[in-house]
């Protein structure tokens, strides 16, 4: 039987009287989605196995307001943002680290003139810090020499310049990276950003998830990871448009670590 | 003496048109709202070296990268040669700069030229090549058709003949072939001349150095007419382009304020404005026509010169979506353009035409495409940014109008009562733990 998923909320910390060490931001997809709600779970694997002494917010947490300002509504995202800044600065939070490039975005650009400054960090960012700093093993070698492709998500890659990190984690887990004629700066979208994932696309003669899956298949490989849970769903339904789901499989970055240190 | 008055009232006349047209240009461009770009000035100063002097952005696609950098050096090296054409013509001389350096430094530097004006000779047949022949997706564009299409062949054509009489004038001046200095490609053209008499030579080189010279001086005037006003846009618009990451949006401001007094349980929602308070409400949020544009984004849409990379690179647009970026920047110039001239006809005050951006050349169904990626900005090669004219103008549509595609009016009403934007309440935001 698998052991169970320690999470302690900001308010458990409170009551002890102590601070955690960092903040796992949630986020919507991560608390709702079934897919995303996976990444959550393999992320808080390997921050229990890394012994990494962090809160989540619970049932404190709301939206970070990211998708209705990309939709327009500036008021509602302002509201949100204001919301969560009183409640994370109520609680101290210094560092925060999230498996949603958007709210990662949103938290780090978009929170600070607002009066929320905090050190945001991407998932992927913080597992290779804990690699880097041997706070995580890989005992396992689930990955070893498998051909994945690595989707960036523009939230992650083009908004924030995080390329590296990613890849780092994936090398160090022996799998065997493959790019995609377009990938970094110049990566194709997956065709979830700017609220689009909760809308159907205007008419044109293809699905830009149908596009970008194309894009990965064409390095034929085992496995197309990523960072993001709305990538994730772009691009699974990606493979089932194209019929690949019994050889191919999209993952998370985390859940690929969490199976190559044997989680 | 009658040669020199000529020339002066018709390099005068040339500089006082090409002024009143930078004047409109600024005019039109501070018809925007303000905007705070004072911060970052070494990064900024930075970006102008690197990415419009240095045309870093250009090489991404190799080919038209390294055509362009030799039309760009070209166009500039050759610019010194205008000095001395200028100087001759107020004077009335003839290679005034030939006796003060010398035969062979002048030769040195004409050479020089002259090897640039044949490779730019080329470097733009290709260009037409890829426009006219090869016919590169996006070039073709529907935004393409009519005159931006006329413009790009036109600004080529002007090239090609401005080159070849440079050569030819060269080419035609006997003295200039006797020297054996600097005619390294004329001297090529020289011997077609031969036969002729030395009065219909000297017309040849008369007619190619007058033409010449007044072919550079309506160019010049063309440009504000043109795409081509990149040239010189290209420097202030790499200057004050975007330095925050590209995921960062603006907070609106008013926003803000009034956000803050909702949520400020002491504030009086009836109270009056303090005493020299001077926020006003903002006529409106976001953008529905160019005047609520900030001026940054209208010089973006003036410094366009739609070579289509950011349209190529979009999602939406390779998905054969409505949206064009590049058409974004293209309406936002023109309709920009149709007020300055209301403006102009109603003596300074601009006169409501029943017309906008939003509708009249924006359609909603191009902004609601947008997947707000980044490729686009990410592709141009002058940092124009049609991301923000998109986001400003979805802010109108959501905040003024409501006028939001069903889905996402539902999305945002969940986001409102229950913090997500699914329907899942939100005491339930960690039964994930335990599912």
């Amino acid at each position: 039987m698998e052991t169970a998923l320690k999470v302690k909320t900001m308010a458990d910390f409170m009551a002890a009287g102590t601070q955690p060490e960092i903040l796992f931001w949630v986020g919507s997809a991560g608390s709702f989605d079934d897919r995303a709600k996976k990444i959550s779970k393999a992320f808080v694997k390997i921050l229990n196995k890394a012994e990494v002494d962090f809160a989540v917010l619970g049932t404190e947490e709301s939206s970070t307001g990211d998708v209705a300002k990309r939709a327009g509504n500036e008021f509602l995202f302002q509201m949100q943002a204001m919301m969560n800044i009183e409640l994370l600065n109520g609680y101290e939070v210094k560092r925060i680290v999230t498996c949603d490039p958007h709210s990662y975005n949103t938290l780090k650009n978009e929170y600070p003139s607002l009066g929320g400054n905090y050190e945001v960090v991407h998932h992927t960012e913080f597992i290779k810090e804990l690699l880097d700093k041997g706070r995580l093993q890989l005992e396992g070698s689930a990955l070893a020499g498998k051909r994945i492709t690595f989707h960036d998500p523009c939230y992650l890659g083009r908004a924030n310049s995080v390329y590296d990190a990613p890849r780092e984690v994936l090398s160090k887990a022996k799998a065997k990276l493959v790019e995609m004629k377009r990938h970094k700066q110049t990566a194709l979208c997956c065709g979830a950003g700017g609220a689009q994932m909760f809308k159907e696309p205007e008419k044109g003669d293809m699905d830009v998830n149908v596009l970008r899956t194309q894009d990965a298949l064409a390095t034929n490989p085992e496995i197309i990871a990523t960072g993001c849970p709305y990538c994730n769903t772009m691009m699974t339904d990606g493979i089932k448009a194209h019929e690949k789901e019994a050889s191919v499989s999209v993952w998370d970055v985390a859940e690929l670590i969490a199976q190559a240190a044997a989680l | 003496m009658l040669s020199s008055i000529v020339f002066i009232v018709l390099f005068l006349a040339a500089v006082g048109f090409f002024t009143r047209n930078v004047r409109r240009l600024v005019r039109n461009i501070k018809l925007g709202r303000d905007v705070k770009v004072d911060d970052n000035k070494p990064q900024r100063m930075q970006n102008m070296l690197r990415i419009a002097l240095g045309q870093s952005k250009m090489t991404v696609r190799p080919v038209a990268g390294l055509l362009h950098i030799v039309v760009y050096v070209g166009f500039i090296i050759i610019n010194i040669e205008m000095l001395e054409i200028v100087l001759d013509g107020i004077m009335g001389t003839h290679r005034l700069f030939l006796d003060f350096i010398g035969p062979s430094v002048y030769g040195v530097l004409i050479g020089a030229f002259e090897i640039l004006a044949l490779l730019v000779l080329v470097s733009v047949i290709v260009f037409w090549v890829r426009r006219n022949i090869i016919r590169l997706q996006r070039f073709i564009k529907p935004e393409m058709k009519g005159w931006p299409k006329n413009d790009g062949n036109l600004i080529l054509y002007f090239e090609m003949v401005l080159m070849s009489l440079f050569l030819i004038m060269n080419a035609t001046d006997p003295a200039f072939q006797a020297l054996e200095s600097g005619n390294v490609v004329s001297g090529f053209i020289a011997p077609l001349f031969n036969g002729m008499e030395a009065g219909t030579v000297h017309l040849i080189e008369r007619s190619a150095w007058w033409l010449h010279i007044v072919g550079i001086l309506i160019f010049l005037n063309y440009l504000y007419y043109s795409k081509h006003l990149h040239i010189i846009l290209a420097f202030p618009n790499t200057y004050y382009g975007k330095v925050s990451p590209k995921g960062q949006l603006d907070n609106l401001d008013a926003v803000t304020n009034e956000v803050k007094m909702m949520m400020d349980p002491d504030a009086d929602p009836y109270a009056m404005p303090e005493e020299g308070d001077t926020a006003e409400e903002p006529a409106k949020f976001g953008a529905s026509d160019v005047m609520d544009l900030n001026w940054v984004q209208l010089l973006n849409a003036y410094t366009c010169t739609e070579c289509g990379r950011c349209t190529s690179e979009c999602p939406a647009n390779q998905t054969g979506k409505k949206l064009s970026p590049r058409k974004i920047m293209m309406d936002t110039r023109d309709r920009l353009e149709e007020v300055g001239r209301n403006i102009d006809a109603n003596k300074g005050e601009f006169k409501p035409d029943d017309k906008q951006l939003l509708g009249d050349y924006i359609t909603h169904e191009e902004l609601w495409a947008c997947t707000t990626c980044n490729a686009c900005t990410q592709a141009c090669p002058v940092s124009i940014d049609p991301l923000s004219i998109i986001v400003e103008m979805r802010r109108y549509l959501v905040m003024e109008e409501s006028a939001a595609p069903t889905e996402l009016n539902n999305m945002m009403s969940n986001i409102e009562n229950n913090g997500a934007p699914w329907p899942y309440n939100q005491m339930d935001r960690l039964n994930w733990v335990n599912e």
